[in-house]
């Protein structure tokens, strides 16, 4: 009976508090559910190796190359995000934010990577990385795009050129 | 059409450089599936409808770029870039660019 009167009168407060709850309970599941996932995915495809040289490490090999990409867009959890806002009072390190870039970032390497498998390559050279904040989701969501040149051997692909 | 990132290919020769070729779009989110999206944004991970909007205007970007790089007597496109910019709030503009070259 109570709490029902403060919530009543301040439901403001008691709503930023449900938020952080949730968000700190599906938010905590879901980040370590997809760590899981993702070191699951970069053992299946560590044969696919990735460099960010410009040229590729075995010169004199014969290969055909085509444009790989992956990208992943994540978003920070509301108990994440409230913690953040408290943090960047004193500055300094904001170890929530790297856990989602971190794992942006991976993804994206990951999808490249099965972009690369998928069409037969076995190494991805030159490989940049573009962030972007998407603008308007106020907590904080990013965007990670991977891409490089995959090197498809020419014995995979048939052998033209 | 060959699009690669990377400046020269091992083993093809550059007959002839016919320069930057280019592709942009500018796109907006509906509103209904951005809704959507701030509710999944409480409890944090992936936002699927945004990764899929951005695959598919960064892929309408090549598009664009392999079209211009075909009108010009390309057969590659060499050295690739994208690049991401905000234009309003909800409205991304996405923009590959390369050098489109004639192989051997």
């Amino acid at each position: 009976m109570d709490i029902l009167h403060w919530v009543a009168k301040y439901p403001d407060f008691f709503l930023f508090l449900a938020l952080i709850v949730v968000g700190y309970a599906a938010g905590r599941v879901a980040e370590a559910r997809h760590y899981r996932s993702i070191r699951r995915r970069e053992k299946q495809l560590s044969s696919v190796m990735v460099f960010s040289n410009r040229f590729p490490p075995e010169p004199g090999a014969r290969h055909t190359a085509a444009l790989v990409s992956g990208s992943a867009v994540i978003s920070q959890d509301y108990f994440k995000f409230a913690v953040a806002g408290l943090q960047t009072l004193f500055g300094g390190r904001l170890r929530s934010y790297e856990a989602l870039l971190d794992r942006a970032r991976r993804e994206a390497v990951l999808r490249m990577k099965q972009d690369a498998r998928n069409k037969a390559g076995n190494m991805i050279i030159n490989v940049k990385f573009e962030t972007y904040s998407i603008p308007g989701r106020q907590l904080g969501a990013v965007e990670i795009l991977a891409y490089g040149t995959a090197l498809i051997p020419l014995y995979a692909s048939g052998g033209q050129g | 059409m060959l699009i690669t990132n990377i400046e020269v290919i091992p083993g093809r020769k550059i007959v002839k450089h016919l320069g930057l070729v280019q592709g942009s779009t500018v796109r907006a989110k509906h509103v209904g599936k951005d809704i959507l999206a701030g509710l999944k944004n409480i409890v944090g991970g992936e936002l699927k409808s945004y990764t899929e909007l951005l695959n598919e205007s960064r892929e309408q970007a090549v598009e664009r770029m392999v079209k211009q790089a075909e009108a010009i007597g390309a057969n590659a496109i060499l050295n690739v870039r994208f690049s991401t910019s905000s234009i309003t709030q909800g409205a991304a503009e996405l923009f590959a660019y390369g050098t489109a070259v004639v192989l051997e």
